[in-house]
């Protein structure tokens, strides 16, 4: 069998595995060619999720750890659209995301950044897209933080989204920013990506029409995974 | 000029970074926050099969081990099943079996490892089977894009395997199978760079 195959994913859209600026690649980048790999079962299959996985409340990061009232910082919703690289909606398929506070602070036991924790934020959330494609969340915008890197580095302000789609080889993390930051441009780990029009893919920009007048702001973020051959001809091709 | 073609372009990868956990295993970020985390029970407890567990340590280009991975495992059932619609026979897949896991390491140690059963032969490409393998997605701090290779088993015949007849150097084909070091416990380490690098996969 011949499944229908998926596009091979563009590597020189991807950031490459080796990219000295962003120092903790250095050590962690495999220096030898990868096996490229036509599709089999192993690889257009892929797990699944369903409601039964998740609470409604979990993409609600203003409410899902809140404890005495709601988190500091400014409310926000992100949504959008997971596609696939033919324009079409990715359906039922979980997302997840995380995030530092409205701070910069992360509530992780390896963070030690001195901005406070928040103690109504947990700073990590999931859905399942609808039968469309789209997604929501609402939560606070994330801070910007120094890291470990040249001795004055900061992130921009960003949200970490992980996505799955249908198959295992769709499998992706990223990181969405926000229009506007001045800090996009001086970040390593942005700069990972070798085209600026990769770069722009990943920052939402202000969605005024999805605001909520008098409550929170909005930022549109739609996500691409790999997409795959139609399977128009696929009958004929496979009777070669 | 062409007419244009449309496609959209896949999302660049970013790094997963070192709080990955926050997002994908809160509970090993110092907070319980859902009623369920995912990917804790890859066979479910009735599935069929061999229990199997798998453990090891990633290793970097020094050869530190690498203490915030994070390492998703997809895999077929012990009949070489998997739960998903592209699979012809998933209606016959082991019931409650999930066939995907995500593990974390020892934040002291940098092992990981995890329960599942051993997979059966997987129809491959052109009606050639494969050994039996789980196929691993790591990320980290540090890396770009989630790296992908595989498990095969040292106590399986693996010399048809379609895709490790791929790999042109043929004692690299080791850094893909797990040793036996016990009835049902195997060692799997990967090392990112250098000596004995594994074999990551462009699938």
């Amino acid at each position: 069998m011949k499944p229908a195959e998926f596009y091979q994913r563009d590597r020189l859209w991807q950031p490459p595995a080796l990219t000295p600026d962003y120092k903790t690649s250095v050590a962690r980048s495999p220096r030898l060619a990868m096996l490229s790999l036509q599709s089999s079962m192993s690889e257009i299959t892929g797990p699944t999720f369903d409601h039964s996985d998740i609470d409604a409340i979990d993409n609600d990061l203003i409410k899902n750890y809140a404890k005495t009232g709601d988190p500091v910082g400014e409310r926000i919703i992100v949504h959008g659209r997971v596609l696939d690289e033919n324009g079409r909606g990715v359906p039922n398929t979980l997302v997840e995301i995380w995030q530092a506070n409205a701070g910069g602070r992360y509530r992780h036991k390896k963070d030690s950044y001195l901005a406070p924790i928040d103690p109504n934020f947990g700073g990590c959330g999931r859905t399942i897209t609808d039968d469309q494609g789209y997604y929501s969340f609402r939560t606070v915008k994330p801070g910007a933080y120094p890291w470990r890197n040249w001795v004055n580095n900061w992130r921009p302000a960003h949200i970490h989204v992980s996505v799955f789609g249908t198959a295992f080889s769709q499998r992706l993390i990223t990181q969405m920013y926000f229009e506007g930051d001045p800090l996009i441009a001086k970040c390593p780990i942005v700069q990972t990506i070798p085209d600026q029009r990769a770069i722009d893919q990943l920052i939402a920009p202000l969605d005024l029409n999805a605001a909520v007048p008098l409550d929170c702001l909005a930022y549109k973020f739609d996500i691409v995974l790999r997409g795959r051959r139609s399977t128009l001809f696929e009958n004929r091709l496979e009777g070669n | 000029m062409v007419q244009p073609l449309n496609y959209l372009k896949e999302s660049p990868s970013q790094t997963a970074g070192p709080y990955v956990h926050i997002g994908l295993a809160p509970a090993a970020a110092g907070f319980n926050i859902f009623e369920r985390e995912l990917g804790w029970d890859i066979a479910g407890p009735d599935a069929q099969g061999t229990r199997i567990r798998v453990e090891g340590v990633v290793y970097d280009g020094t050869g530190v081990p690498v203490k915030d991975v994070l390492i998703e495992a997809w895999q077929a059932d012990a009949n070489g099943i998997y739960p998903h619609v592209e699979d012809p026979r998933h209606a016959d897949c082991a019931r409650g079996f999930r066939g995907w896991g995500r593990v974390i390491t020892d934040f002291d140690t940098g092992v990981w490892g995890f329960d599942t059963i051993k997979p059966g032969v997987v129809q491959g490409r052109n009606a050639r089977p494969m050994a039996p393998h789980i196929n691993l997605w790591i990320v980290a701090r540090g890396i770009n894009i989630g790296l992908n290779t595989r498990i095969y088993f040292d106590d399986e015949d693996n010399a048809a395997d379609p895709v490790l007849n791929l790999v042109e150097q043929v004692h690299r084909r080791d850094t893909l199978i797990a040793h036996k070091t016990g009835p049902n416990t195997y060692r799997f380490d990967i090392r990112l760079q250098g000596e004995g690098e594994t074999v990551f996969m462009d699938i």
